[in-house]
């Protein structure tokens, strides 16, 4: 374990973002004793079963009952304990949006949310269980942190370092394995700093989740065709990295923002209010899931039918790429 | 009337068929929530072979009794029987979860004739079936409206907001199931939740509340037609069942609440269901 690491996790590049989060608050648990890990009838799914498995005084499987679930641990943290709480996507944004909103963050409570089965990575299921909402939702409560892991690695860092702070997390990860974008766990993985994960001049690509390996992968296709490509994980959507933001716009004057979320309020969203609050003008454009539920299949296809994997990616560019940006001479002026 | 022996022979034999189509479908599908749909078929089969009135050919007649699946998850089993009444080509089954088909895990009103509502996130169904009950009071429409629920579905709270207000509005024409095959996803229902006495709450909450086994033909039909009486309350039949019944290695194991099969695991799965039926005919 490097130093200052409060975790580790073998091979963990062949495993999913769960199973790493329920490995992770499992060792967790010892440093934590405050932590009380709840689920609904979902502790297989989430993962967050390894923590019960351990701790199974410090466990509480509600059964089917989410509303119930999330004021319990509204009142678990009014007693002192630290709530984990892990559920499907849908059913915290959406079911439960009251309690998360009023019973937890109104009083700025100290619970932390893990969401499995975000975007479409549950695209078998169908319409009921896709949620590509959840950041718009999560993001408009105040208090309330975002965060967005892009593998299995950063969900390890994002639950070590939502356990140091001092209110309410939302961690959202998907469903089944994505492909692992970070090679470490010591990258140095704050919550609120964007990860440069590779430096470019003609474009940025922005991404959170599952959308950074697809940034990552275009922009190795760029590069044959001879166009450079930064890419950034915005891993946390709540508070956002301005200052990386803005720094692309100047530097790239193409954004492309990635997310498997409606294009509506999610990641793309708080990088446009920044951009626009900002003045800069750039070329800008949002993937993700248009305004429109989804159809069923895999995810991977889902991806690629509605234009946010690396394909998808390739063909934006190059339409932005077309674009004249003039350069602003003024820049440092109009900051 | 009750069912005659001819009735129940047919309702059995239809209940074997559509038990080999799920395992066919969790086969082809690559996966399924299989064991949710291998309880609930009985109850299924006969309401779509005896007792509820439709017409496959016209999906949206007005008139029609209306079923709704509240634990969508049992869209795979749910889905073989509208196939084999004829709402749509059983071939498109082929595709079950696959991308760009009509079917998804949990069926789609929007996609799936003969689904009445979009269900799968758990608690919504019987509070749809309310409305269905008292819309067609207002209408002064016959048609019944059936329902059934998860028993581990039956945690969510909004299942007891709605058999308040359904007792309240004194909803005779609905009718309402309760698959109780004892277990959920994490482990058996009594383990991690407490649903216990559960027909004494439903009696308490101002309903007509039967107990049958789930598995019984001529004991479902025996109870739909007392509820087909009830003159002021709405009924529910807590079905005594068994997650994943006929195939014995799912029987009763929460682990096949989703799974999957090879073609010798399918195979033995269609042997366990024939050797079951050859036994009860
Ligand atoms: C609101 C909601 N929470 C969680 C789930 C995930 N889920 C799907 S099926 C299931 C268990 C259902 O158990 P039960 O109602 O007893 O159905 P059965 O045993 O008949 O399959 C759960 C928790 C869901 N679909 N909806």
């Amino acid at each position: 374990m490097a130093e200052g690491m409060t975790w580790t996790v073998a091979d963990g590049d062949q495993l999913t973002q769960a199973e790493i989060y329920g490995e992770v608050l499992s060792q967790l648990g010892d440093k934590y004793p405050e932590i009380i890990a709840l689920t609904a009838d979902l502790a297989g799914s989430t993962k967050i079963g390894r923590f019960g498995k351990k701790f199974p005084d410090r466990f509480i499987n509600v059964g089917i009952a989410e509303n119930t679930m999330f004021g319990m641990a509204a009142g678990l943290a009014m007693a002192g304990f630290t709530p984990v709480v892990s559920t499907f996507a849908v059913f915290t944004a959406l079911r439960s949006a009251e309690q998360v909103r009023t019973d937890i963050c109104y009083q700025n409570l100290n619970v932390k949310i893990i969401s499995s089965h975000a975007g479409l990575s549950f695209g078998q299921a169908g319409s009921t269980h896709h949620c590509t909402e959840d950041i718009a939702v999560m993001r408009s409560f105040a208090n309330m942190i975002v965060i967005v892991p892009a593998d299995g690695i950063e969900t390890g860092n994002a639950v070590a370092a939502a356990m140091e702070w001092p209110g309410p997390v939302y961690i959202r990860i998907g469903r089944g394995f994505e492909p692992t974008v970070h090679t470490t766990q010591d990258y140095g993985f704050e919550i609120g700093k964007a990860v440069t994960m590779r430096d470019g001049s003609d474009v940025t690509l922005i991404g959170c989740g599952v959308g950074v390996k697809h940034c990552m992968q275009a922009a190795d296709v760029l590069q044959q065709q001879g166009l450079s490509a930064r890419v950034i994980d915005m891993h946390t959507i709540k508070p956002i990295d301005k200052e990386a933001i803005l720094k692309a716009v100047m530097d790239t004057r193409r954004i492309i923002t990635v997310e498997d979320h409606n294009i509506y309020g999610g990641m793309g969203s708080a990088v446009a209010d920044v951009i626009v609050e900002a003045g800069k003008a750039c070329a800008f454009k949002k993937l993700g899931v248009p305004d429109a539920y989804s159809i069923v299949g895999y995810p991977e296809d889902l991806y690629h039918y509605y234009k946010f994997d690396a394909d998808g990616i390739v063909e934006t560019v190059s339409e932005l790429m077309k674009m004249e940006i003039e350069e602003d001479e003024d820049w440092e002026d109009e900051t | 009337m009750p069912l005659s022996k001819d009735e129940i022979k047919m309702l059995n034999s239809k209940a074997q068929e559509i038990r080999k189509k799920i395992v066919d479908i969790t086969f082809t599908a690559g996966g399924g929530h299989v064991g949710g749909s291998l309880s609930q078929t009985d109850v299924l089969v006969a309401l779509y072979y005896k007792y509820l009135k439709i017409d496959p050919s016209k999906p949206d007649w007005e008139d029609r009794d209306r079923f709704i699946l509240s634990k969508g998850h049992g869209g795979l089993g749910w889905a073989a029987i509208l196939g084999d009444k004829g709402y749509f080509d059983t071939s498109l089954l082929k595709n079950f979860n696959k991308t760009g088909s009509p079917f998804g895990m949990h069926l789609d009103s929007l996609k799936v004739p003969g689904c009445d509502a979009s269900t799968g996130s758990l608690g919504h169904g019987l509070a749809i079936a309310t409305g269905l009950a008292k819309g067609a009071k207002l209408k002064g429409k016959k048609w019944k409206t059936c329902v059934m629920v998860g028993d581990g579905e039956l945690c969510e709270g909004s299942n007891w907001e709605a058999a308040i207000i359904a007792a309240r509005n004194k909803l005779n024409n609905l009718i309402g199931f309760v698959d109780r095959n004892k277990n959920m996803i994490d482990g058996p229902t009594e383990e991690i939740s407490q649903l216990e006495p559960l027909a004494d709450k439903f009696v308490a909450f101002g309903w007509n509340v039967m107990s049958i086994d789930g598995h019984d033909m001529a004991k479902i039909g025996e109870a739909i037609e007392k509820a087909l009486k009830s003159r002021t309350k709405p009924t529910m039949i807590i079905c005594d069942t068994i997650k994943g019944k006929c195939v014995d290695f799912m029987e009763d194991d929460p682990t096949w609440h989703y799974g999957g099969l090879d073609s010798d695991k399918r195979d033995q799965a269609f042997e366990c269901i024939d050797k079951y039926y050859s036994k009860i005919k």
